[in-house]
């Protein structure tokens, strides 16, 4: 195992070669923001709201792997302006009521939003006209609160590694479909594992959307990343 | 049906990474993808349906709807609609009597928009059924409806002569004209197919890499990556298959240039692609064009079989035992941005066109995860004139840091437009007056297509090179008669809003909401806060993927910048407005209940009250 040396904000910082940078960081007591990164799944890098300067480089922190000697930026006015906006982006392109979602209190964008203090969008709410798809038996899917990270993609597949989840068109047009044909083959554990990945309430597992009362859930007591900078 | 779909699947070997090619031939075979297909494909190559039609909805081309037996795809570039587009639009639509998106009632028409189709030197022109309808008028739309209804082919509804040069050669038989106005290096007629070949099989692969090197080349696309240090990336990163790609998904609106080569000079791209395979150890290439040149398949494969037969291609090229390389060529389907290296090779293993993260870059592990060296068409012809002239010829062309030449694509308000094959260097005056412009009239060059930067008057003695004008070759120049935000900059931003990829949020969502930005200040609405939020809005686009990502908020800040009192002068003068039109906001409503509400009250007086409250709040401030 080789170890390198590498610096972000100005602290020093080690990790074992070839670690992604958001990971390697997360080791070392920093929190870098991330939403479409999934633990345990190949990185996507398709959020963007991770980016960080690599030796002055806008670079994803979720797809870079760390190098000796590398100089970081992560906490600085002009990365956190990028990421608010993106945040603000994500929360403005859906329809995003939090007190009406299950998610609220557990939802990684929501927690995001509180993270980095936003109070109301610098862009136009976009109100688009989506759809919520009941018709499976376990799951439900509300597009409404959709951020397209990819994660139900990269995640929920069947024992022969066929998807249940995929993008579908381009553009601002881009959509999360699922298959009709695999409907009978999502169990329980993975619409349940479906639920668990999506970082907001598109995904709900039905009938157990409310399983944990508000008030304690996983974000209603602490601002998210507060545990890997507090473990420092 | 079926029997036909199971040749294909099997033609392909039911391999997933040839599903462009699957989806392809299917589309051609019945004019659309029907679900039926859809389910057969995904079983067939053993993936989710969900799968297949990610593919499948990504590219412009392929439809799960019928899309008539004549599909006509009208361009819809800026260029096109400079040179008449609308009246050409409305006439299709009045004499087949469907609009734009639709297929007439009796399934037998389809009328379809689509970006630059690489003809904005003989627009407006037309896709229909693949064949190029280039310089069309009312009366010729009038003739091709004519036509359609007779019941004619495509083939048969040219009334033309078919183009020079190759154009009119039994296998492309194409209107279609090269408009060559000034040869270089890449364009001479002196070129004498395998000479560097057989120069090559003389030298080590490395030998070959230095020459590149030497001759300082770098790639034509328009990024301008040092070609010879790409090649030693890739040959250096170690594997047992390397692959070669050449880029000719030229889909910068504006840009024709590879057209031509692939028209006249296609045995020198083929060499060019070979001399990269020795080079970098690969033994085969992948020729990725652009769907919209499809009328030239026939004459490329020709091209190929031809090499085959002279020993330019295939086994111990050039009597040299282990010199092997095989060229196969990889349609898109309609994506602009597979234009970029590592989306395209995205496509061309069957999947969507979105770019890759990098690192990895491509020279470590490109297509089918083995490095790959992506070259841009001009890029590979260069390399041939290099190994043949040497290292140091080349950089007699052009600059100091910018060696060689570029070939242009120019179009617009000129006399000549086409291709001029120029050393890098020359001034932006220059070509204007080489192309026949009328300099005192044009308001605006879009240097490098919409990507590149939009420069008026002032700017015009800058020079081409990659220290100051970079460009891919897409020149539009634009008198004074063009509304330049309203026809340019709405035009390309839209370009930039359909073609995303929609994989980085800033792409996907704030081009849309910059344009609406655009859209209200057009529309009368805009205040100057709405040019400061123009210029920061864009900042965040950085934060995206890829060049495209990167690159679409660059009409409206190049605008902004070179062309500020075009905006002023639009603005209101005040301090806010929400853009919000209320009237159109509850039209629905109002038409629903039949009632008007009084949205513009008559001008009254205020009451005594009303005074006093703007006394009082006056007071307080």
């Amino acid at each position: 195992m080789s170890v390198v040396k590498f610096i972000i904000d100005g602290v020093e910082c080690i990790a074992e070669k070839g670690e992604y940078l958001l990971q390697a960081a997360r080791q070392n007591g920093i929190y870098i923001p991330s939403l479409c990164h999934l633990e345990g799944y190949k990185p996507r890098g398709s959020c963007r709201i991770c980016n960080v300067k690599v030796n002055g480089r806008l670079m994803t922190a979720c797809t870079t792997p760390v190098a000796d000697g590398m100089d970081i930026e992560n906490d600085t006015p002009e990365l956190r302006d990028i990421r608010t906006a993106i945040l603000e982006i994500l929360f403005v392109e859906g329809n995003h009521f939090c007190p009406a979602c299950e998610r609220s209190g557990n939802c990684e964008l929501q927690a995001q939003i509180y993270r980095h203090q936003i109070m109301a969008p610098r862009f136009p709410f976009q109100f688009p006209d989506r759809d919520v798809d009941a018709s499976h038996p376990n799951i439900l899917k509300d597009y409404n609160r959709c951020i397209l990270c990819k994660r139900c993609i990269r995640a929920i597949k069947d024992e022969n590694g066929k998807s249940f989840f995929a993008f579908k068109k381009r553009s601002h047009k881009v959509e999360i479909s699922m298959d009709p044909t695999m409907k009978e083959n999502l169990t329980e554990e993975l619409a349940q594992r479906a639920m668990e990945v999506c970082p907001v309430g598109a995904l709900l597992r039905k009938e157990k959307g409310y399983d944990t009362p508000i008030g304690k859930r996983k974000y209603d007591k602490q601002p998210i990343g507060s545990e890997i900078e507090t473990a420092k | 049906m079926d029997t036909f779909v199971q040749e294909v699947l099997e033609a392909y070997q039911r391999d997933k990474t040839r599903l462009m090619d699957i989806l392809i031939d299917i589309q051609a075979q019945f004019g659309y993808i029907p679900p039926a297909v859809v389910g057969q494909i995904a079983e067939a190559l053993q993936v989710s349906r969900v799968d297949v039609e990610q593919t499948l909805s990504f590219y412009h081309f392929f439809s799960t709807t019928p899309r008539g037996e004549y599909a006509i795809y009208l361009n819809n570039s800026v260029v096109a609609n400079m040179m008449g587009r609308a009246k050409i639009a409305k006439t299709f639509e009045d004499e087949l009597g469907c609009k734009f998106g639709e297929v007439t009632p009796d399934g037998k028409v389809g009328l379809f928009e689509t970006a630059c189709i690489g003809m904005s030197d003989q627009e407006p022109a037309a896709l229909i059924n693949g064949v190029v309808f280039p310089n069309l008028t009312p009366f010729r739309v009038r003739e091709i409806v004519r036509d359609i209804k007779a019941g004619k082919s495509p083939e048969e509804m040219l009334t033309a002569s078919y183009g020079d040069g190759q154009n009119s050669s039994p296998l492309i038989k194409a209107v279609v004209q090269n408009h060559i106005y000034k040869k270089g290096p890449v364009l001479s007629d002196d070129y004498q197919p395998g000479e560097a070949l057989k120069k090559i099989v003389q030298m080590t692969p490395e030998a070959v890499i230095e020459e590149v090197k030497a001759s300082n080349l770098r790639g034509r696309g328009g990024a301008g990556f040092p070609t010879g240090l790409k090649w030693e990336f890739c040959r250096k990163f170690p594997s047992k298959q390397r692959y070669i790609f050449c880029n000719a998904d030229e889909g910068e609106p504006g840009t024709f240039k590879d057209r031509v080569i692939l028209t006249e000079r296609a045995q020198l791209l083929l060499e060019g692609m070979a001399i990269a395979g020795y080079a970098v150890g690969a033994t085969q290439g992948i020729l990725y064009v652009r769907y919209e040149y499809k009328y030239l398949q026939k004459h490329l494969e020709e091209m190929i079989r031809i090499g085959h037969e002279k020993g330019y291609l295939g086994q111990n090229i050039g009597g040299k035992e282990g010199f092997d390389f095989d060229v196969r060529i990889q349609f898109g389907a309609g994506a602009y941005v597979c234009g970029e290296e590592s989306a395209l090779i995205e496509s061309a293993e069957g999947k969507r066109g979105e770019p890759r993260d990098r690192p990895p870059f491509p020279v470590e592990k490109g297509y089918l995860d083995q490095p790959t060296v992506v070259n841009n068409v001009e890029t590979l012809c260069s390399v041939v004139k290099i190994i043949l002239n040497g290292g140091s010829w080349y950089r007699s062309f052009g600059t100091e840091a910018s060696t060689g030449t570029k070939v242009l694509s120019v179009s617009g308000d000129c006399r000549y437009p086409g291709i001029y094959e120029v050393e890098w260097g020359f001034s932006v005056n220059d070509i204007l007056d080489m192309v026949g412009a009328d300099v005192e009239d044009v308001q605006a060059v879009q240097v490098g297509g919409p990507s590149g930067a939009c420069i008026g008057p002032d700017e015009f003695d800058r020079i081409l090179c990659y220290a100051d004008l970079a460009t891919g070759g897409s020149m539009i120049i634009f008198n004074h008669r063009r509304d330049l935000l309203r026809e340019v900059i709405l035009n390309f931003t839209n370009f930039f809003i359909e073609e995303s990829c929609g994989s980085c949020v800033p792409c996907r969502m704030l081009s849309v909401i910059m344009r609406d930005k655009l859209l209200k200040i057009l529309n009368g609405h805009g205040v100057y806060q709405d040019l400061i939020d123009l210029e920061e809005w864009g900042k965040i686009m950085k934060a995206n993927r890829c060049g495209l990502g990167q690159t679409a908020p660059r009409p409206i800040l190049t605008s902004l910048k070179n062309f500020r009192h075009l905006y002023e002068e639009r603005l209101q003068d005040k301090d806010f407005d929400s853009g919000f039109d209320l009237e159109a906001a509850i039209k629905d409503a109002c038409e629903a209940t039949q009632r008007t509400p009084h949205l513009h009250k008559p001008e009254r007086q205020e009451t005594a009250y009303e005074n006093e409250l703007v006394g009082a709040i006056g007071d307080l401030l």
